[in-house]
Formats: structure tokens, sequence, C-alpha cells
């Protein structure tokens, strides 16, 4: 690391230069305060909350620490120097995984405006409606003339506003859905609300013995409640979904003249000379045009080995620079580099998938016209029957009140909401409304093997093998530097007790390895064509001591939390499991026998992965596609539905349907059980609600549903199909 | 049935009042973590005192 920072000092200069008169422009207006907020994925209980909340503010710049639990978030205030590394750190070493959020998305999403704009209808939905039901009872329960009329129109008082208030989404939505020229559920319950309430009126004006304020307004309070458990699922989903893009941010630094200037990724040119810091991702294609390095290229290959490069190498967008800094020439920027080409594989591939109809919509497109003609039939029935347009009307707005979709507007919102609560406390985030339905009829399971069943970092796996000696020079080597292996080592090292030997003048050398002076010796950690040792099939660090001969440090990718519980599990649930990886053949093989998969592809392209889905498809296998790089973007995007972890790139969260949020995989088996389970409950709550209509809608036409039995009938329908969602809790 | 004029009334003011509290309780973000807040009353943290 520190080779690194001296190679770059004479380009750093300038912009250290320019540094202090940023700083000074960001200290003028900069709050006394700074806030942080951090995803906690892990916390569940009131242990967890308050074992964060003290380890944070034990932290000696943290003022004050608030964990929201729903959203597994911390909201952190402290002083303005403030660094949410330390946090991430302070929080790791208590055993909690965090991650920095964007506060300026977060700050969109978190006061949440259109959820307390439903939430506050809903609310003075429902006080109305408990006072008008309150007056609604007498009525029914025997008040006559004058007082039956006062009821009436108290209740028409409280009524009119209240609904003009509350019901305004659906006037919207209903009024956008007839300018479009298209059928919603929007408009028939727009037509009953409003037909309900000026039947009533007209009824209390000519002192009649029925109205159904009570009726308009439990249909809006009910139908509301549905709306925002809609909403509120939905809106937990896309405001962590956008935390998670608010992690990267798009920059490079341009060589101009020997200057380095920060630029937005969007506009580079073709022919700059970019720097590219160790750690940083390559934002072109390009050649390299200065220095050497290891570049990491899992994300893209699916690669775990890290390859080397040096001047004249071809690199691509995407890779991340690990060693040394690199100066890169643009031969490809924004839309044309290798990156965006796999973009446009991601379009091609949702272009062919076929469009999902959730089951609501199917219901929707039934129910709306059918209700509508039911309705306009009764009046005409009645109207030939008995010649008078009061009563025909008031049959008609009782077909339409009792039909009105109560429970329909429940049964679907319900369950998606009971179901994705428990896969979010599993730690699983649905982004896409449809995905549960989608995710219980998956019958083949097709992972990615770096970064989605292995955690994409290396592990140590002969300590033991090696002298203490050794171990203690090697830690000293490898500490400093942020190369995969070298961090693996000095983990494995440190846990183990391991104490850094004496070593000075230790510097690294870019795309080789990290050298340095014990006494008299010359001591190097590296790569071994760099210190004369065999190549070998496996991931390796070799030591070499002096003159001796080099020893192998060997590494392995651990298998992610989870995967071997979750692949057994797959495969008893009688699920085809497919392991198809961009890596070589023996890691895959070694992995897919572990595991016990019987089918793996090796080497596949990002174009392969793609066309193995869609010949699955073609063939009727609705898949479900794991994977967390941009060589899954595609083979996600063309999947049934996808799932990736937090910890993938942008553009495969983007692609995928849910979000894995913790470390562990074992989520996935139990997620394709609960979306099968809530599908069915959703089917359940259908025929709950069309059986209600077979029994009430006679009643209705034959104009014997009095407003007590529409009230009666409304809940108690609305209330079993909310009970039997809960039961997926 | 002079009693209704003042039980009418009594029930209108004691809906406007739990309306009124309950836009109370909207506007000071009482529902923005409902998970918590069920979790935070089993720790014994502020047992003796309340919190400062």
């Amino acid at each position: 690391m520190s080779a690194a920072l001296q190679s770059s000092a004479p380009s750093a200069c300038p912009a250290c230069l320019a540094a202090p008169s940023a700083e000074a422009l960001a200290n003028a207006n900069a709050p006394t305060e700074a806030q942080i907020a951090l995803s906690v994925p892990a916390v569940h209980c009131a242990a967890c909350i308050s074992t964060v909340e003290h380890a944070l503010k034990a932290h000696p710049k943290v003022k004050e620490a608030r964990v929201n639990l729903t959203l597994k978030r911390a909201m952190i205030e402290g002083d303005p120097d403030l660094d949410a590394d330390e946090l991430v750190a302070t929080l790791a070493s208590v055993g909690y995984e965090a991650h920095e959020l964007d506060l300026a998305t977060i700050r969109s999403t978190a006061t949440d405006k259109a959820g307390r704009d439903l939430l506050m209808r809903l609310g003075v939905a429902g006080f109305a409606s408990m006072n008008v039901m309150l007056l609604s009872v007498s009525v029914w329960a025997g008040a006559a003339d004058a007082t039956r009329d006062l009821f009436h129109w108290i209740s028409a008082a409280i009524s009119l506003p209240a609904i003009g208030f509350s019901a305004q989404p659906f006037f919207r939505n209903a009024w956008r859905g007839l300018s479009a020229r298209s059928l919603n559920m929007d408009v028939p319950i727009t037509l009953a609300i409003l037909l309900a309430v000026v039947m009533s009126v007209w009824e209390t004006a000519l002192s009649g013995h029925h109205a159904y304020f009570d009726a308009a307004l439990t249909l809006t309070f009910f139908l509301l409640a549905g709306r925002y458990l809609d909403h509120r699922t939905r809106a937990v989903a896309r405001s962590a979904a956008e935390e998670l893009a608010a992690l990267e941010v798009p920059r490079a630094i341009v060589l101009r003249d020997g200057v380095e200037h920060v630029t937005p990724a969007a506009e580079l040119r073709v022919g700059d000379l970019i720097l590219v810091r160790p750690g940083a991702r390559c934002p072109v294609d390009g050649t390299v045009h200065e220095g050497s390095s290891e570049l990491d290229r899992s994300l893209l290959t699916g690669e775990t080995l890290p390859v080397s490069v040096h001047a004249g190498q071809g690199i691509s967008a995407g890779e991340v620079n690990l060693t040394g800094p690199l100066t890169i020439r643009a031969a490809a920027v924004g839309r044309d580099t290798s990156l965006h080409r796999m973009a446009d594989l991601v379009a091609i591939a949702e272009s062919g998938r076929s469009r999902y109809t959730p089951l609501a919509d199917k219901a929707a497109k039934l129910y709306a016209p059918g209700v509508h003609i039911l309705s306009a039939l009764s009046f005409i029935g009645w109207f030939i029957y008995s010649q008078d347009v009061r009563v025909s009307l008031n049959i008609a707005a009782a077909v339409l009140i009792i039909t009105c979709p109560c429970a329909l507007g429940l049964a679907v919102p319900a369950v998606t909401t009971a179901a994705s609560g428990r896969l979010f406390k599993k730690g699983m985030l649905i982004k896409d409304a449809t995905a549960l339905e989608r995710l219980s009829e998956v019958d083949t399971v097709i992972f990615d093997k770096t970064g989605t069943l292995t955690e994409g970092a290396p592990q140590l796996s002969n300590l033991g093998d090696h002298s203490r000696r050794d171990l203690t020079i090697a830690l000293a080597l490898a500490q400093g530097s942020s190369h995969p292996l070298s961090k693996a080592l000095t983990f494995a090292a440190r846990e183990a007790g391991i104490h850094p030997a004496q070593i000075t003048e230790i510097k690294e050398i870019p795309g080789h390895g990290t050298e340095g002076r014990m006494g008299a010796q010359i001591v190097r950690l590296g790569r071994p064509d760099w210190l004369g040792a065999p190549e070998t099939d496996a991931t390796s660090a070799w030591l070499k001591v002096g003159d001796a001969d080099p020893v192998c440090f060997r590494f392995e990718d651990s298998l992610r939390a989870g995967a071997e519980d979750t692949i057994a599990a797959l495969i008893q649930q009688g699920r085809r499991v497919v392991l198809l990886s961009g890596d070589a053949q023996a890691p895959v093989q070694a992995l897919a026998q572990r595991l016990g998969i019987s089918e793996w592809q090796a080497k596949c392209l990002p174009q392969d992965k793609l066309a193995f889905i869609t010949d699955l498809t073609q063939q009727g296998a609705k898949t479900l596609m794991v994977g967390d790089g941009l060589n899954d973007t595609a083979a996600l995007s063309a999947a049934h539905v996808s799932i990736s972890p937090a910890t993938a790139l942008d553009a495969a969260r983007v692609a995928s349907d849910i979000v894995l949020l913790g470390k562990d995989l074992s989520p996935v088996a139990e997620a394709l059980v609960t979306a099968k389970r809530a599908t069915a409950r959703i089917r359940e709550n259908f025929q709950i609600a069309t059986l209600y209509n077979v029994i009430a809608v006679p009643l209705a036409i034959a104009g014997l549903a009095t407003p007590l039995i529409a009230a009666l009938a409304m809940s108690s329908s609305s209330i079993i199909v909310s009970l039997n969602a809960l039961r997926l809790r | 049935m002079q009693i209704l004029t003042l039980l009418i009334p009594i029930s209108l003011v004691m809906g406007a009042l739990g309306l009124v509290g309950f836009v109370y309780t909207l506007r000071s973000s009482q529902y923005e973590d409902p998970d918590g807040d069920s979790q935070r009353i089993l720790t014994d943290e502020w047992d003796d005192h309340p919190k400062p």
C-alpha cells in the first residue's frame, strides 16, 4: 500500500494543492453535525437493538444513534468528521454486518409522503365510519320517522366531506383509467361509492328508509387499508433497493497535462488518460499505458484468480484494480464499453421474457366489466318490472356496493404483505410486486458460482503447514496490502494469534507482490512466477525468505453460509439444480461435487448462460436464476424470476426481482416454500371473495339487501380474507 | 328523546378527539418503526428512570 502511495505521489500533488480550497469551501457551509445512515441487515430483536445502539454510542464521535428495526437501519448523529467506515468497523466488532447508505437517496424515501397521505385518509375514513356506524346501528335498531331522518342527515354531514377527502385516490385512478379508455378496478369502486352517496342523500331528502352512508365509508376504509398495505410493501422494498443503488458513485480520475481531475464517468472521452487506483473499478475499456498490477475479473467473468497486467495489455470496464496504480488510455467509453454491451444483452433478454400477468389483474379484468353489466341489468330489469326510477336505482346501487371488491382489494395485498414481511425478517427483499407469484412456479434453480454459492473472497486453507516463523513474516508482509490474498492471509494469521515479525523497508511491487528486509535477508511474498516457484492449479501466494525455497500458501474460495443446506433442501424439494460458472473447470467441478450438484458447466460466457436459460424456458421450465456478477445480468433478466445477493453489482441487483440482504443463502429455499403458500392463500382468498359474491349478489338483485346486510357481508368477508392472509406469518 | 341532544354531540366530539389524536401520532412519526417499538418495550434499559 505504501508503495502505491509513493508511486502516485508526483501526480497526486496537484490534487493535494487543489484539495484545501475544496475543503475550505465544504467547511464554509458544513453542518455542525454529521448524519450517517447505516443498513444493518442482521438486527432482529430487542437485544440486537441495544447491542447496536450501545456499540455506536460508545464511539467517541457519536452523539446519538437510533435503530429502526422495521427498515433494519441505524441513523447516527455525531461530529462533522465522523467517518462511516469507522462505524462499520465498530459494528463488525460486535458481530453486525453494516453498509453505509447515501443520505440524499434515503431522505427522498424516508419521509414517505405517499404512505403518510394514504394513512391519513385511512384514519379519516376509519373515524368517520365509526361515527356513522353508531348512528346507523340506531336506525337498524328501529329509530323511525324524524329521528331516523335526523340520524341520516348527521350521517350525510359526516360522510360527504369524509368521502370527499378519503376516496380521492380511487377517484383519481378511475379518472386516469377512463381517460386512457380502460376499465380498471377503481372504476367500479368509484361508481359504487358515488352512487351510494348520491342515492343515500336522495333517499334521506325523501325521508326514505335505507341510506348507505356507512357502507360507502366502510368500503372506502377497507379498500384504503388494502391500498396502504400494498403501498407499504412496495415502499419498503423500493427504498431498500434505492439504498443499495446509492452505494456506488460513478467517478473517474482523468489525467490532463499531468494534472488529476475528478470527472463523472459519463464525461470521459476516447483517448483520455485515466488513473485507476488500487481498489477502484475501471470505468472504461482501454489499454494499460503505464504501471503494472493485478486485476480482479470475478464480477465480469466469474474467474476467482487475479490476473496480472502490464503496460500495453487490454483492460475492460468493470474490472477491479488490485495492487498498483494503473494509467489507462481509454479506447471505448460510455455506451461502447464491454460493460454496456452486457447491458444491451440484458435488454435483449428482457424483451424475450414473456410478461407475467399478476393474479389480481386477471381477476380485475373479469371483474370490472362483470360488475357494471350486472348492475346495469338489474337497473333495467327492475325499471321494466316496477317503472320506478328510484327503486331501480336503489337496487343498482345496492348491487354495486355488495359486489364492490373489498375482499378482492384486500385478497392480494394482505397476502403479499404477510409473505414479504416474513421473508424480509429472513433477510430477503422482494423488489417486484409479482415476484412471489412467479417464485411459486419455479421448478429449475440455476446458480452462479463466484460470489453466489461462494463468498467470492479467498480463505487460507493450509495455515497449519507452516512454521510459526514463516507465518510471522508472511503476516508482516501481507498486512499492509489491499490485495485479496494478502487480506485473507492477514485475517487467518491474526485469528491464529500470530504477531507480525520485525520487517523493514516493506514495499509493494505492483503485479508481483510485497518485498521487505528482515535483518540481512530479503523476504518476498507474491506470485509464483515472481519467486521462481512452480505454477499450481489452485489460487496461491508464495513466501521466499532469503535464498530458501519458496513456501506455498494455498487459498480456496469459501462457501457462502447456508449454501450446502440450500442446495440440499432444493434437491429434496424435487427441483432441478444447475451450476453455471465462468470460472475454470477444476474449481467448478470441485464445488459441484462438494454440494452434490450433478449438472454443471464451467467457462460459461454471459451469452452461454442466457442461451441456457432461454432454451429451458422454451422447453416450458420455470427458472429461478441466482447470481451476482455482470456476466449473470442477462441470465437474471431472462429467467422467470431472479435473486441476487446484496454484494452483487448494481446492474445485477437492478436486473433481479429479489435481493438477498444478509450473507446467508439459506432463505432461498425457504422463499420458494413461502411463495408457494402465499400463492395458495391468494387463490383461497379469491375463492372466499367469489363465494361471498355468489351468496350476496342474488340477494341484492332481488332487492333484499338492506344496508345492514350489506355492512355485515362486506365486513365479514374482508376480515376473513385478512385473517386467512395472516396465517402465513 | 331529549337525551339525544346531549348524546349525539358527545359521540361526535369523541370521534373528533380520536381523529385529532391519530393525526398527532401520524405527524410525530410514531408509525415509522412499528417492529422496533414492539421490541423496545422489552428492554430493561430505562426501567429505573426515564430516558433523559
